[in-house]
């Protein structure tokens, strides 16, 4: 941990796609914000400085992580806030958004204010809580969205649910305009969805698990389109996962409606197939697809249809995940894998790292309306940095999650977050990177 | 999926018996030929190997059943073993115990095999990754049922002398049913040729990539079968979107005495059982010269012997003719 007034992060590859920049070149940091960036920044002899060579590393703007779940209230021994950020920072993460499914659901001033109390106290990254839509996520009334809103929340979700109601759904987009917020859809038909665990399709059939077909997700996003542009509100579809959303996405985008869309790290590198051993870690919301999903999907981030890269960190106890696949919660953690399965796995076949960067950053920002996600001089000076080289491997029982519900146990990455830097302050230091610089 | 290969040796050379997916010709032909020579010594008063003496089976049913249940029981009996039953009803699953819990409970006391049927998919296999225990699935959720394939099998190289190049029909519900799935597996492994028929909502998505002909037709499907095996419609499948009415459903996909004038006039009709006399099966034809309903019982305590005695560590029985 800094404490230092000034840190000069000296001869990192600087890559920040909201100023067109990628040099090798130093930042210096004073007072929590980014006061210059060049080679040979004057500073101030007065001053206490510390300097931080981040040679072969590459530096970012901080990265947000607008899907997380916390868990806190009501659900602690899955995670908590403390656990949950601690993940993040260790995942190279310096803002999240957490969904406000918790117990009780953040959809009043009052949790949002607890929420945001505990964050105060015990998380090292940035919070950006989420409201909910409706009371109770029951999608019968809508929430205190106004004085949720001024108590600090970003967006409004029922996350975990999808508003069933279409006239609800459409007063809620009405309503959020008021209060310039974004209304983020998760987007599967219950009647569709059914009792369905697993995607619907040939290895639905061939494990003997309930199907969840394509056109639970795609027959809301298409309504949720229509909706947003009968509204004019800002609509943002979380976990886009197949082929047939990407394609609706894309014509509405065309078509200037205000949508945006973000997808995660395991729907960009898993399939239906891994399902197969009945690894109860597999079981997400929306469910696993196919070969061509991930493919459309890897595209889309590619020529920005979809805007962000979001983990849906979903955190759930051992006890909830070790039993027969039906019963088992939906989620996994991602905190501390995304960065690295985006980086091993998607990245060199198929998107530029400005793009990489960016759907993690000033894309991510932007859509949740806060001031990050730059390194322009003034900013905030949260910084992720990262070690492109290190190989390493995936262990759950290393996670800083309170959790260790992952399908990635065991796989083999190329690239490491390094340090995590919030407000001026390492907050986070590779283990690996002891004995270097 | 893998079935595992056992730490102790068994000449099935896999620890438990959970699916026909991945079972070879030879491990097929080992467990039916064994039946069979269980079958002969029965027949010729000959000692069945008491392979279980001494041992206890606990048969764990997390749903109903009569049939697999006891023929289950009696094949334990039968070895000279001790089958403990432990229903749903009576187990602590009731006070809310999972699954897991159950069965390492159960393994604590070291019984020496664990026969499971239970409601959700894969939960043979999550007992399998857990415990030491060897384990056979006796039907998981809609996934497999692999003795009932099995006995199927056999029952059809009993009638037919052969199964390589049978022409095998499945009709009803294939969405939901393990016994589907597992014979198509078995059946596929062994060379037949399987075709399966039903309402478009009760068949499984992209079931022609397990290498089986579609019908949606019954009265095109039967023509040119060897066999054709009869599902059971579970009633709450009616009426619910899946099927308007049982009187609709026997209409479309029954198999009644018009409709067996159109098929082989050596076809056999099989059934898993038990029946709906009257909307799969009209009682004419499950109670007629084709049925074989009443040898796949009988083949299936035989079977059911052959799997818990090669599991055990018992030696394989060679049978007169080659299954093939």
């Amino acid at each position: 941990m800094s404490i230092s007034q000034c840190l000069l992060i000296k001869n990192g590859r600087v890559i920040d796609p909201s100023q067109n920049l990628d040099a090798i070149t130093d930042i210096l940091v004073r007072d929590g914000k980014i006061v210059a960036i060049g080679k040979a920044i004057p500073v101030r002899p007065d001053e206490p400085l510390e300097s931080l060579d981040v040679s072969g590393l590459v530096v970012t703007p901080g990265w947000i992580d607008i899907h997380t779940h916390l868990r806190e209230p009501g659900g602690t021994h899955k995670e908590t806030i403390e656990t949950g950020t601690r993940s993040a920072a260790a995942g190279g993460f310096t803002s999240i958004a957490c969904m406000a499914n918790t117990q009780p659901v953040n959809d009043s001033s009052y949790i949002t204010t607890y929420i945001r109390q505990k964050v105060s106290s015990d998380s090292p990254v940035n919070v950006f809580p989420i409201g909910a839509v409706t009371k109770g996520l029951k999608g019968e009334e809508l929430a205190e969205i106004g004085s949720m809103r001024e108590a600090g929340i970003v967006a409004i979700s029922d996350d975990g649910k999808t508003v069933m109601n279409a006239y609800l759904f459409r007063k809620a987009l009405d309503y959020s305009r008021r209060f310039d917020l974004v209304v983020i859809s998760h987007a599967e038909d219950l009647n569709l969805k059914g009792r369905g665990v697993m995607n619907e399709g040939f290895n639905s059939a061939r494990f003997g698990l309930r199907g969840i077909p394509k056109a639970a997700e795609e027959v809301i996003v298409a309504r949720d389109i229509y909706l947003a542009e009968l509204t004019g509100a800002r609509l943002h579809i979380a976990h886009a996962s197949t082929a047939g959303s990407v394609a609706l996405i894309r014509e509405a985008k065309r078509r200037g409606i205000q949508v945006t869309a973000e997808v995660t790290p395991h729907h960009l590198t898993l399939t239906d197939e891994a399902v197969g051993p009945y690894d109860t870690n597999t079981k997400v919301a929306p469910p696993l697809r196919e070969k061509e999903d991930i493919e459309a999907l890897q595209e889309a981030v590619a020529d920005g249809t979809i805007d962000a890269l979001a983990s849906d960190h979903a955190p759930h106890a051992r006890e909830e995940k070790e039993v027969e696949y039906d019963h088992a919660e939906f989620g996994m953690v991602g905190l501390e894998t995304a960065f690295p399965l985006y980086y091993s796995k998607v990245l060199k076949n198929h998107w530029d790292l400005s793009q990489l960067v960016s759907a993690m950053t000033w894309k991510p920002a932007q859509i949740i309306g806060v001031k990050k996600g730059t390194l322009q001089v003034g900013a905030d000076a949260d910084i992720s940095i990262f070690d492109p080289k290190h190989e390493w491997t995936i262990d759950r029982q290393a996670f800083l999650s309170k959790s260790q519900n992952s399908p990635f146990h065991g796989w083999s990455m190329t690239g490491k977050p390094a340090f995590t830097i919030v407000a001026g302050k390492v907050i986070y230091r590779s283990a690996h990177l002891k004995g270097k610089s | 999926m893998a079935n595992p290969i056992a730490p102790r040796a068994n000449a099935l050379e896999l620890k438990s018996l959970l699916g026909t997916e991945l079972l070879k010709i030879q491990q097929i032909q080992m467990l039916i030929s064994t039946a069979f020579s269980f079958r002969q010594r029965a027949d010729g008063g000959k000692p069945i190997p008491p392979t279980l003496s001494g041992k206890s089976a606990i048969l764990l049913f997390f749903e109903a059943s009569t049939r697999t249940r006891s023929s289950f029981e009696m094949a334990v009996q039968r070895l000279g073993g001790n089958a403990i039953v432990l229903t749903q009803q009576g187990s602590s699953a009731e006070k809310g115990e999972t699954l897991l819990d159950t069965a390492r409970t159960i393994q604590a006391m070291n019984p020496d095999i664990l026969v499971l049927r239970h409601p959700s998919a894969g939960s043979p296999y999550l007992l399998d990754r857990e415990l030491k225990l060897p384990i056979i699935n006796a039907g998981d959720g809609f996934h497999e049922h692999p003795t009932q394939a099995l006995l199927d099998l056999m029952t059809i190289f009993e009638m037919r002398k052969k199964i390589e190049g049978t022409r095998v029909l499945i009709v009803g519900d294939i969405a939901h049913s393990r016994v589907a799935r597992s014979n198509i597996y078995a059946l596929k492994t062994m060379g037949a040729e399987v075709s399966v028929c039903g309402p478009p909502t009760l068949l499984p998505p992209k079931i022609e990539k397990m290498g089986v002909q579609v019908f949606q037709d019954l009265e095109k499907a039967v023509l040119n079968q060897d066999v054709i095996m009869m599902l059971r419609i579970q009633f709450e499948r009616l009426n619910s979107g899946q099927s308007p009415s049982r009187g609709e459903y026997a209409r479309f996909y029954g198999m009644n005495r018009k409709l067996l004038k159109l098929c082989k006039p050596n076809v056999l009709i099989m059934h898993p059982g038990p029946i709906n006399r009257g909307v799969e099966l009209a009682t004419e034809v499950a109670d007629g010269a084709q049925s074989v309903i009443l040898n796949q019982v009988s083949n299936g305590v035989l079977l059911r012997m052959a799997a818990l005695h090669l599991l055990l560590g018992g030696e394989p029985f060679s049978w007169s003719e080659e299954i093939k």
